[in-house]
């Protein structure tokens, strides 16, 4: 119960809410880091890969990027990658290793789902389309997108959880970002700063996880709502994963 | 001048040579986290969707549950356990053996429900009990997809215990904190390419035990 109180008292303390170190920059540095690594993933990765399920080429090499990349441990890149370029920022951005790890870990579930997504519409639907005239590209747009949106999304959603989760391991190179108060209490063994980074980074990459199933369920169609049981349901909530392991 | 250059470099055989002990020993608490995590996520996971299969209502709820534990960031809960479990084993097998039971439970559910039916009904006409059904076919029949289940928690499981390293508890991500802190480039290198090894490793051996396990699927493939 101690030990709680003191947790409280470290929330409580003014100091930990201003300045560089303070909890509203470590919390902006985080979301900083994600926001960015993961728009920049969506816009390497989705085009590219719905295109290829449009073709419904290349799926094979596809999913092998995906599964190499679940064998690398993520912090693999931050580590390796500070040591090369040291701790460069940059506006906007931030940390470059970090840009660069977190672009690399979201971007296989990204190209993935968006995949499987677009060349898992049923044949007979495209076909459809095309004798009702549509050009590919209307084929694309108003038919196969809308109905990969659900497994699009819930790409972008193991993406998203898996960039925040690691982006918490960031500052054991030296980047900032909410990790830093697991790694800096650690280092100077207050356990309770410990414990209010862990909070805070569990409850963000909780805020991260239900509001992009929020978004997944808004963008799916209608027609597509009915058969999203609980098994789909399930699915959904599956996807997200602690440091940027992609389901398959 | 000389030390420096050493330490800078990736790879620096005569610290291997000289740290043996502590690269094996790493080695050895990672591959026993891995072990002990995937076989108390079965032990947890097992029962749970062999019911949740056979009372639906529980399916939803234990995956949201197991969801949301999956969702906790990995250095954020041994971070979480640490004042409360020390340093130890244990404080890194319970994030991971709690990862690993979305994964299991899922593909236990699903490989039990990819059982046809009338694979069932012949074992009822035969007179099997549930037991033995449950046993001697359901089981047999839906290991394809739960040892998929195992392969994807183990790979998945190797990744995360790397991140225990990160605290100081002994894993192979504990020569990556050592080779950051000292700094010395050589043991990032050996921590990373040994847990990149592991998990090819253990996902080739699973998948050969997966095939051993159901030579049926095999003879069915080759037809």
């Amino acid at each position: 119960m101690n030990f709680l109180r003191d947790v409280g008292n470290w929330f409580n303390n003014p100091a930990h809410w201003r300045g560089e170190g303070g909890i509203p920059n470590r919390l902006f540095e985080h979301v900083q880091y994600s926001v960015i690594a993961i728009a920049v993933a969506v816009l390497l990765a989705v085009p590219l890969a719905v295109w290829l399920g449009h073709r419904r080429q290349f799926g094979t090499a596809a999913m092998n990027v995906s599964n190499v990349g679940r064998a690398i441990p993520s912090f693999a890149i931050l580590v390796l990658g500070t040591q090369q370029f040291g701790l460069v920022e940059y506006p906007i951005m931030g940390s470059f290793t970090t840009f660069i790890a977190l672009v690399a870990l979201a971007v296989p579930p990204l190209v993935t789902n968006s995949y499987v997504a677009v060349a898992e519409v049923a044949d007979d639907v495209r076909d459809a389309a095309r004798g009702m005239g549509m050009t590919e590209l209307e084929v694309l747009r108003k038919v196969e997108l809308p109905m990969a949106a659900p497994l699009l999304m819930a790409g972008v959603r193991t993406a998203a959880t898996a960039v925040v989760a690691t982006a918490t391991i960031a500052a054991f190179t030296g980047a900032g970002g909410l990790g830093r108060f697991i790694i800096d209490g650690r280092a100077t063994f207050v356990n309770e700063e410990i414990f209010a980074g862990a909070v805070l980074v569990a409850a963000l990459s909780l805020v991260t996880e239900l509001g992009l199933g929020a978004a997944q369920r808004w963008l799916t169609p209608q027609g597509l709502r009915v058969e999203i049981g609980a098994a789909r349901a399930a699915a959904v909530v599956s996807s997200a994963t602690p440091e940027g392991k992609v389901r398959p | 001048m000389f030390l420096a250059s050493n330490v800078d470099r990736w790879l620096w055989w005569d610290w291997i040579g000289r740290n043996t002990d502590l690269i094996t020993s790493s080695l050895r608490e990672h591959v026993i986290l891995t072990v002990s995590a995937i076989g108390l996520g079965l032990l947890i996971a097992m029962p749970l969707g062999v019911a949740a299969a056979r009372w639906r209502w529980l399916y939803a709820p234990s995956l949201v549950f197991t969801g949301i534990l999956y969702t906790i960031p990995s250095l954020a809960a041994f971070a979480l356990l640490i004042p409360v479990t020390g340093l130890t084993r244990t404080t890194a097998l319970i994030p991971l053996t709690s990862y690993t039971l979305l994964i299991l439970v899922r593909n236990v559910v699903e490989g039990l429900d990819g059982v046809p039916s009338e694979i069932k009904d012949a074992a009822d006409g035969m007179g099997y009990s549930r037991f033995r059904r449950l046993t001697r076919i359901e089981l047999p029949l839906a290991l394809p997809t739960i040892m998929a289940g195992i392969r994807i928690a183990t790979v998945t499981v190797i990744g995360l215990a790397a991140v225990a390293g990160l605290l100081a508890i002994p894993s192979l991500g504990n020569l990556i904190y050592i080779g950051q802190n000292r700094p010395i480039r050589t043991a990032i290198t050996v921590g990373i390419a040994l847990s990149v090894a592991l998990a090819v490793t253990a996902d080739l051996l699973l998948s050969l035990a997966q095939r051993l396990l159901s030579p049926w699927a095999r003879s069915r493939a080759a037809r």
